[in-house]
């Protein structure tokens, strides 16, 4: 009994009120220096991403981004998200604790791409909170281009 | 087809600083030593964001280099990256079918985990 109450004090509470909660629409413009500057930051070494002769040689309509370029125009969205004091997350103990994307169409300079976050799932599990971010980008044309699982956990003290 | 999956690759002192501008995440923990210290950190840390386009990297090398080849990459962040520490992504093949191969992703730093379980969905992109 005595167990049981010591590890209910250390649990993180956790208020799963927000689940389902969304978020207003973000836009952002996609560069090609941008993507050069994450490109290099990355190590990427494919001449395409740098490229738009090379990029369109090898079938793109522009500069592509590289994947993981989804962190950038979806950070706008997803971040506002975190934020939320209706969330109520404690930014001290919170750690990254996972990350999911699923591609779809290519992301290239001079596309617009719009991202939608929402709340998938709050819950707590072995005395953590575990706090699941959903993002959904499209492209100027509606076609999906990442779905982002974003999973934050917020560890006892 | 049995694909071969590995990288190393070694941030330098300033990558958090210049992956902090790349990716516009500009938390102290990542580029100020001293903020690190304070809050019970060794030094400042790699973005686990960065950590995991390196094993986003080694996925798309694998596939011959086509960024349209990853379909879906899945992480779970462990411990801590650090600059000037060599990252080592490794891979193995889990599934594959016609056109797609599943793999089982790992990244290291000095013999320690700091991303397991990744799984990724490669796909030909010509398929």
């Amino acid at each position: 009994m005595r167990g049981a109450a010591e590890v209910t004090s250390r649990a993180v509470p956790v208020d799963a009120a927000a689940k389902g909660k969304t978020y207003p629409p973000h836009e952002y413009e996609v560069g090609k220096e941008k993507i050069r500057e994450y490109a290099l930051a990355v190590g990427e070494e494919n001449p395409i991403h740098f490229d738009r002769e090379q990029a369109r040689a090898a079938g793109f309509r522009d500069i592509p981004a590289p994947p993981m370029f989804a962190v950038v125009y979806s950070a706008g969205a997803v971040g506002p998200a975190v934020l939320d004091p209706e969330v109520g997350i404690n930014f001290a103990m919170m750690v990254h604790g996972g990350q999911e994307f699923a591609w779809g169409e290519p992301v290239c300079a001079g596309d617009t791409i719009t991202t939608e976050a929402s709340i998938k799932d709050i819950y707590e599990r072995g005395g953590m909170g575990f706090y699941i971010f959903e993002s959904v980008s499209r492209n100027q044309d509606g076609e999906e281009v990442v779905r982002g699982t974003w999973t934050n956990i917020v560890r006892g003290s | 087809m049995a694909l071969k999956v590995g990288l190393e690759v070694t941030p330098d002192k300033y990558l958090p600083h210049r992956y902090a501008g790349a990716s516009g995440d500009f938390n102290p923990i990542h580029i100020d030593q001293e903020f690190a210290r304070q809050v019970g950190l060794p030094s400042n840390i790699l973005h686990g964001l960065y950590s995991m386009a390196q094993v986003a990297r080694a996925c798309t090398q694998a596939a011959g280099g086509d960024p349209r080849s990853l379909r879906r990459l899945s992480v779970q962040f462990r411990g801590m990256g650090f600059p000037e520490q060599e990252i080592t992504v490794s891979g193995k093949e889990r599934e594959s079918s016609d056109d797609t191969v599943i793999l089982d992703l790992e990244a290291k730093q000095g013999g320690k985990k700091i991303i397991k379980n990744g799984e990724a969905e490669l796909r030909d992109p010509k398929g």
